[in-house]
């Protein structure tokens, strides 16, 4: 008797939330997805039908073409940096490090920093006239000064350092945890077998850490698929929307240009994208909790 | 520990950690000395030079601007955070100690609310505060109060994760003891559960703050009217503008980010494991 009531008193706390995230997540999503389909380019609704036409235009429109370009690019540069940044720096500060905290608090602070902020100062520091440029100048590597963001080519790795910047010392915090947990035995028994250190890195401990990895690369990727503030603060579209990405382009078409249409048709190419990577993953995660 | 020429080794070892180290820290000496310049004094050329006299004058003028938003974001924080933290605690529980069917589908639906990019909600949102600010006496669609609204929604995942993973290490004989002795479904969290839930409460406030606190698409897009914008809106608005002086705005910048970094300098333990939940490790 208790125990049924208590079942339905259970559904009734989680209701709430439930329909909450019922009507803003996925009956938003459905209604975007509405959107797309339509014909709403302007100011004055229309919700005339109008098939997949909106995400045909889209694919031929070179701004999106270069947008996915752009978000490929930084995706894949911004991942490896990450991993290798933050394995790196893991790798390093596990090594019995004097001041130990201090380095792990400078490497990951910039995470609790918002991208608004981040972007702002970053766009001082790698402006060509000043900031880093100036830096290089004075240390007599002089040739290595770059006009950063303002050359079409590279701007977009200009974000990407920025992106670092910002987010490459939670790759480092979750490899030194890793790290943390594989015990010293271990690497003992390596040890005695005659492994060097490269090999005990290698063979043992980053094969070891590879579900991190696979956490870490999910996470950040799908971060960086969606990326917006970051991009918006420090360089917004960019020279020949070098650095643009979908969703700025989103942003301004849908609340700037009043092209309600084509802004939803954006957002579930983004939706699909990041769907496309987490889906998978909280299946994996799902099983694999069920199975520990 | 390591071998061959240790000496060597160890030196390289620090000089790479420094690097990084400098890297890092090089934005935060930016803002910080720029921000202590005078205007007359503060140039591109200049940026690393220390301040030949230290003002106060671009932090004043950062803070008279900025002020309103601080405060719209105070107003914004504490109510979001301590709404979706409650919603969490609740969620958690359930979840955790009283599965019941379904339980293992509705979990999974909810997180995925929290890696959703929040550009596929957009129009529907502002369409639907609009429509729901109209049948209320306050409006939703341009003000705070639909902003909190908005955060706690979207943090329910988040939040419903971290006390779920974090009740689920509660062991479960407690639960069972405390119902044994006539405890229902309420009297367990109120006296087993709740009195446990303290660093979890923790964890979720520092997120939550931290998070809304730096959240910008919800708030440049729900709140148009300058008056009631958030402070990040308001810096990028600053930062934007070619007129306000570059000082002011490396001082405006520090501003935005002071209470996020005071919370990452006195709170950071709790903010990695916040940061690692996101992970969905709990």
């Amino acid at each position: 008797m208790r125990i049924r009531r208590d079942r339905a008193l259970s559904a009734l706390i989680l209701l709430p939330s439930v329909v909450a995230v019922g009507v803003f997540v996925y009956g938003f999503i459905g209604w975007t997805a509405y959107v797309a389909m339509s014909n709403w380019n302007s100011f004055i609704p229309d919700l005339s039908f109008a098939g997949l036409r909106n995400f045909a235009d889209l694919f031929q429109t070179p701004r999106f073409q270069i947008d996915l370009r752009n978000t490929l690019v930084f995706t894949l540069t911004f991942l490896a940096g990450c991993l290798g940044i933050g394995l790196l720096l893991a790798v390093l500060l596990d090594r019995q490090i004097r001041g130990e905290a201090f380095f792990r608090n400078a490497f990951l602070f910039p995470m609790s920093i918002s991208f608004i902020v981040g972007g702002t100062v970053w766009q001082w520091l790698l402006n060509p006239s000043t900031g880093v440029n100036l830096l290089l100048e004075s240390a007599g590597l002089g040739a290595l000064k770059s006009p950063w963001y303002t050359e079409p080519r590279i701007a977009i790795y200009a974000v990407v350092i920025a992106a670092l910047w910002q987010m490459s010392g939670f790759t480092m915090a979750l490899y030194l945890a890793g790290l943390r947990g594989i015990s010293d035995e271990l690497r003992e028994a390596a040890r005695v077998d005659g492994a060097s250190d490269l090999q005990l890195y290698r063979h043992v401990i980053i094969p070891l850490l590879h579900p991190i990895t696979l956490s870490a690369a999910i996470v950040l990727g799908h971060v960086s698929l969606k990326i917006f503030d970051l991009v918006f603060a420090m360089t917004g579209s960019g020279p020949a929307f070098s650095t643009d990405v979908p969703g700025i382009f989103m942003f301004e078409t849908t609340f700037r240009g009043n092209r309600f249409a084509e802004g939803a048709t954006i957002s579930i190419i983004m939706l699909i994208m990041v769907a496309m990577v987490i889906i998978p993953y909280l299946i994996y995660s799902s099983r694999t909790e069920a199975e520990a | 520990m390591v071998r061959g020429r240790p000496r060597a080794t160890r030196v390289l070892l620090y000089a790479i950690l420094a690097f990084f180290a400098a890297f890092y820290l090089m934005p935060v000496y930016v803002l910080v000395n720029n921000g202590l310049k005078s205007f007359r004094e503060v140039s591109l050329s200049r940026m690393w030079a220390p301040p030949q006299q230290v003002t106060l004058e671009a932090f004043g003028k950062a803070l008279r601007e900025l002020a309103p938003n601080l405060r719209n974001s105070v107003v914004l924080v504490v109510p979001a955070a301590l709404i979706s933290a409650a919603l969490g605690s609740v969620n958690g529980y359930v979840l955790a100690k009283w599965k019941f069917a379904g339980a293992d589908v509705v979990f999974p639906l909810l997180l995925f609310g929290m890696f959703i990019p929040y550009q596929s909600v957009l129009i529907p949102l502002v369409q639907f505060l609009q429509w729901l600010g109209g049948l209320l006496p306050m409006p939703l669609y341009g003000s705070i109060t639909g902003l909190v609204l908005v955060h706690v929604v979207y943090g329910i995942p988040i939040t419903t994760l971290i006390f779920r993973n974090y009740y689920a290490t509660v062991p479960t004989e407690i639960v069972e003891a405390a119902r044994i002795d006539g405890a229902g479904l309420v009297g367990v969290y109120r006296n087993v559960i709740l009195p446990l839930s303290m660093p979890a409460f923790v964890v979720v406030m520092i997120w939550q703050v931290t998070q809304i606190w730096n959240e910008f698409l919800f708030a440049v897009i729900i709140t148009s009217n300058p008056a009631q914008q958030p402070v990040q809106v308001a810096l990028r608005n600053l930062a934007g503008s070619q007129i306000v002086e570059w000082n002011v705005q490396m001082a405006g910048a520090l501003l935005a980010a002071l209470p996020p970094l005071l919370v990452y300098v006195f709170l950071g333990r709790y903010f990695l494991r916040g940061l690692m939940a996101g992970a969905l490790k709990g």
